[in-house]
This record gives C-alpha cells, structure tokens and sequence, in this order.
C-alpha cells in the first residue's frame, strides 16, 4: 500500500516489507529472467521477432491477469473475465471493420465503456444478488458468452491496419513491441493511479479483512463494486489486444483466458484470500506462462503440455505458499 | 445484512398467500423448489398444449441423470466448503478415455473411464485435504492438467478412432419397459445411497460438521483430511460415471463433450439449497436443482431462439433462481 514509509524505518525493512505484501513484485521478474534465459539457451538464435511474438501472445493474457488481479485484491474473484474480453473482441471486430484509423479510436472507447459495463453489471450482480462471487461471476460469464455470440456468430470482421499496428508493430527499433509498449501504458495509466488513490487503498482493505475495513468507514460494497467495473475495464483492453493480435474477433476466443489469467494472477503472487499482491507479478507471470509452449516447441515436444505445466505451477506455487505461511505461524 | 429486501419480499409471499405459507418454505426449502419445477412444467403444458407426456417426462429423466451425477459429487464437495471445477474435464477425460479402449471389451473400457476420476479425484483430493491448497485453485488446476493431457492423447491417439461400446450407448439413451431411462439405473442407486449416508451416517454427519467448522472439527479430533480425501475421490469418480453416460447419449467422444456440465453442475446444488460456504443442504434439493436446469433447457429449446439467445436466457433464469433463493433462505 502506498502509506508512506517513517524515515526512521531502514531500507531493508522496507524492502522486506513490501516483499511480504506482494511476493510477486521481486520473485516474478526473476522468474521471468530465468524462463527468458532458458529460452535463448535452447534457442540460440531468439530473435527481435521471437520478442515481438512473445509480447503479442502474452498482451491478452497480461490484460486477463491484471482484471483477475484487480478483483482477487478486493477479496473476490471473476470467472466471467474471457467471456467480457470476447465480447470486446468482437465488438470492436465488428464495429470497426470497415472504419479507418480516426474512426477505430474513439470506437475503442466506446468498446473500453462497454467493458466497463459489463464490469459494473457483475459487481452489481454479486453484491445485489449475494450468490457467492464463484457462482455469480461462473453463471454471467456464460451469459457474457452468450452475448459475444449473439453480436458475432463466427469468427469474423476486422480493423484498420493502423489499429492493428498498435498490437503488432515495433516502436523505433525491432526490439521494442509495441504489444510491450501498448502493456506498459495501459497498465500503467490504469492501475498506478488507482493504487495510489483513496479507492485503491480501500480495495486493499476490503481484500484483507472486510470486517476491519467496515469498521475503518470504508463503504464494502461501493468498493467491491469499483473492484469490477475496473476489472471490466482491463478486459475490455484484454479483447481490444485480441482484435489487434489476430486482427478479426472470434466468439469463443476468450474462453481460454478466465482459466489462464486466474493461473497467471496465483503464479504472479497475488493471494487468492485477498489484500495481498501486486501487479508486477501477475503480468510478468503471463509472459512466463507464454513462453513455456514456445519452449516446448523449441525442444520438439506437443505445446500442449503446456497448459498441462500450468496446471501444475499453479498448484504447486500455491502449495508452496501455503508452507510459507504455515512456517510463519509456527514461529 | 439487507434486511429490508428480505422483508419486501416475504411481504409479497405473506400477501399472497397468508403467513404460514412463507415459514414453511423457509423450514422446508425443498417444498418451494417441487413448487418451482411444477410451475415450470404447467408453463410448458400451456404454452404448448400436449407437449407433457410420459416420452417427454421420460426424456427430462434421461437428460437430467447425467446432471444429477456431476451434481452428487459438488453436493459433497460443496457440502465441505469447496467447489469443484474439474468435473467437466474428468467427465470428458472419462469419456474419452473408454471410447479409445473400448477394444479391450466393455468393463476394461469402462475401467479405464472410471480410473480417471479416481486419479483426477485422489490428487485434487491429496491437494485440498493434505497440502491445504484452496479447492477452486486446486481443481482448477487439476482440470487444465486433465485437459492439456488429454488433447496431447488424443493426437496421440489419432489413429485409432474413438468408438462408443454398444452397452453405453445403451446406458445413455435407452429406454427400457417402455419409457423407463436406462441411465436411471445409474442415477436412483446413487441418489438412494447419497441421501441414506449424509442424513443416516456418521461419514454423512462429519461432512456437515467438517463444511460447518473444519477447525472445530479437528479440536474435536476429527481426521479432517480423510473425509475430505474420500469426498474429492467420490466426486472424481461421480464426474468419471456421468461422462460416460454423457458420451452414450450423444455416441460420440469429443474433446469438449461436457464442458457445457460445469455451470449446471454449480448451479444445480445451488440453487438445491446447498450453501458454497458449506455445512447446509443435502442431496435432495440437488436432485430437483437438476431436474428444474433440464426442464428449464427443455422450455428454452421448445422457444427455437438461436443458441446465443438460449444461453443468455439460461443464465440470466440460473442468476434469478439463485438470487431468489438465497434472499428466501438466508
């Protein structure tokens, strides 16, 4: 949280601290160190465009990250994250297949606000309703779907291929995605606000005891709430990557990214208990996930172990989690 | 916590219907969910005179037992607290494991089906009860693990073509004695034996106890971790049965065969009155949870809407149900 540190308080209290509330923040960028090392070491000749296509793969998974992320922070959880980001997909897809470039931005806004809908239609949802957040966000996430459906039956439609550039390009040299730059911004102009807002102090609280939260003043329910709209928000960019990266919109694309993004927020660190955990983690965890097929590919086996591995890392990391904490109380 | 919502609505019951009406739904949820589904039913009956018959009663029964199946084995894990999210891999794994065997002879093949919600079961199983890990993780990632491994079979596996044995298809879409589902065989016993060891066992009473307070129970010197184990391995194996009854409905296995069993199987034991928090509900509010989603699926494909139509009007019926539930209960 962004309380500012006493001036009494040693660095290296501070650096321990910040790594018990968001182990991902250090263990992430070295994970990812490791798998982008492994990588070049099995494929010597990793190239800029072996970069650009990480960056593009991984730019839905990241954005599906950081919704899951938003909302796990705030104590809750959102099955419904693939079906908004195709929902997005295909309504940009849709929408700006015969518009030229001037045109598709302001239609991405407008595809960005129905994201952000759809967000506030499952927070409502789960706070109105009370059916716990697994069932309620399961049940609007095969609504979502069915909605993506009715807007797109088939994978079709397009975008301008400025639109596309901003996901697929490179910005002033080959090494520099733009998918990576599109990433950084989005994320950034999103969440660093946010974190550092009242808001996003209080979607910590909530995530880390509600009870004390509610006795702090924090309104519950109205933070929850905001928990999705933003989570809505990040899917809608997830679906708007996807248009940009495939360069149509496909119905059922995003089905794949609840599971995947939900993986990519346990692995980046982020405690599915709540009030725990950062962003770093779970966005630099996509990048990991994506890269493990494109080793398997690399070493000859079927790319298809690789969701095979991230079942694994999931439970695993999670177990190891549990020991951490279970040594903690032991002390 | 909303106190006035709750109010308005019994208000609206009680005005309806006089007061005893709303205690004795609140006391005996089971009766208001029998109410629900005979609504349903007369809806149909209306809507389209005729269409209520006994092929039509024997049809619901027969697509309702696979349902029923996936739904015994999250009634259990609900019961305890968790949730189970591998089910439709397994049921899928399941399936498709017993149609590429099904050279081996009928019971090898079932075996094989039947060994892949034991092992998915025994490891969520070993994860939740051993290692403590979250059950939506675990399972989770259990179900990636079932699929991954099952797409990397299945190109494996190309050239043997998958076949449905003759004595599933049979399981799955007969009728016998004129109207009778075969798979009811499957679903009654099950359903008799659920009921009879939560309400009549001790296994049945630790598993509410352990849903209810698990620390409690273990201060009590409760072995938390083998009924939990025993609760993941039954719905591992009640997942492996409902696939291959699933496949012998539709006589072919594919990769996505039950993915759609997922939602319903949740939604089934929810709105059955079994609480995600655990400790409250039974089998038998299950049993009728599934039997309204496959009425409910019947009276939407009677409406010919498009498949995305059906499958927003599916949720958003699931999301009311649920919502009106949890509102009369709580």
């Amino acid at each position: 949280m962004s309380v500012p540190a006493a001036p009494n308080v040693g660095l290296a209290k501070r650096l321990r601290r910040s790594l018990r509330r968001d182990p991902g923040l250090f263990s992430m960028p070295a994970l990812l160190i490791v798998s982008l090392a492994i990588t070049v070491a099995i494929h010597p000749q990793f190239s800029d465009f072996d970069l650009q296509s990480l960056a593009m793969g991984a730019l839905p998974l990241a954005f599906a990250a950081a919704a899951q992320t938003v909302v796990v922070i705030s104590g809750g959880i959102d099955l419904s994250i693939g079906s908004a980001m195709a929902v997005a997909n295909v309504l940009a897809a849709s929408a700006m297949e015969k518009a030229n470039f001037a045109q598709s931005l302001p239609l991405a806004v407008a595809v960005l606000i129905a994201g952000a809908i759809i967000g506030a239609l499952n927070g409502l949802i789960v706070i109105l309703s009370r059916i716990p957040d697994v069932v309620a966000t399961l049940t609007t996430g095969f609504i979502w779907g069915g909605v993506a459906l009715v807007i797109m039956e088939k994978p079709g439609g397009g975008a301008p291929q400025e639109f596309l550039n901003l996901g697929t390009g490179t910005l002033f040299t080959t090494w520099l995605p733009n998918a990576l730059v599109l990433l950084v911004v989005a994320v950034g102009t999103i969440w660093i606000p946010l974190r550092r807002s009242k808001l996003g102090l209080q979607i910590y609280a909530v995530g880390s005891d509600r009870i004390a939260a509610f006795r702090s003043g924090v309104n519950i329910n109205r933070t929850r709430f905001a928990a999705y709209v933003f989570s809505g928000l990040f899917s809608a960019v997830g679906g708007l990557g996807l248009t940009m990266t495939t360069g149509i919109g496909a119905p059922l694309a995003g089905v794949y990214y609840t599971l995947s993004g939900l993986a990519a927020v346990v692995v980046g660190g982020v405690s599915l208990a709540g009030g725990r955990g950062g962003m770093v983690g779970p966005v630099m965890a996509a990048f990991v996930l994506t890269l493990i097929p494109t080793d398997l590919i690399f070493l000859n086996i079927d790319p298809n172990f690789g969701q095979v591995i991230q079942g694994t890392l999931i439970v695993v990391i999670v177990m190891i989690g549990g020991f951490v904490e279970m040594e903690r109380n032991r002390k | 916590m909303s106190e006035r919502s709750k109010t308005v609505f019994s208000r609206v019951i009680v005005g309806i219907t006089g007061g005893g009406f709303v205690s004795l739904l609140r006391t005996r949820t089971i009766v208001a969910l029998i109410l629900l589904l005979l609504v349903l039913v007369a809806g149909i009956q209306m809507a389209r005179p005729g269409t209520v018959n006994p092929i039509w009663i024997s049809n619901m029964l027969l697509f309702a037992a696979p349902l029923g199946i996936v739904a015994a084995g999250q009634t259990l894990v609900m019961l305890t607290g968790g949730i189970d999210l591998s089910v439709a891999s397994v049921a899928t794994a399941s399936a498709y494991l017993m149609a590429t065997h099904s050279g081996l002879g009928v019971a090898a093949a079932i075996l094989y089906g039947l060994g892949v919600g034991f092992v998915v079961g025994l490891i969520n199983g070993i994860g939740v009860a051993l290692l403590r890990v979250q059950p939506l993780v675990m399972t989770l990632g259990t179900g990636l693990m079932t699929e991954g491994m099952l797409v990397v079979y299945s190109q494996k596996k190309m050239a043997e073509a998958p076949r449905v044995p003759q004595f599933i298809e049979d399981l799955g879409a007969g009728k016998f004695l004129g109207g009778i589902p075969n798979d009811l065989i499957v679903w009654v016993p099950i359903a008799i034996i659920l009921i009879f060891v939560l309400r009549r066992t001790g296994y049945g009473r630790l598993l509410y106890a352990v849903g209810d307070n698990s620390k409690a129970c273990t201060l009590a010197g409760i072995r938390v971790w083998r009924i939990l184990l025993v609760n993941y391995v039954t719905c591992g194996l009640l997942a492996g049965v409902a696939g291959l009854i699933i496949v012998g409905g539709t006589d072919s296995a594919e990769l996505r065969l039950a993915e759609v069993y997922l939602l319903p199987s949740v939604a089934a034991v929810i709105i059955g009155g079994t609480s995600i928090f655990g400790g409250r509900g039974g089998y038998s509010g299950t049993i009728v949870g599934a039997l309204i989603l496959t009425v409910l699926n019947s009276i939407l494909t009677l409406l010919d809407v498009p498949e995305s139509v059906r499958q927003i009007l599916y949720g958003a019926i699931i999301l009311l149900l649920a919502a009106a539930y949890t509102r009369l209960t709580d």
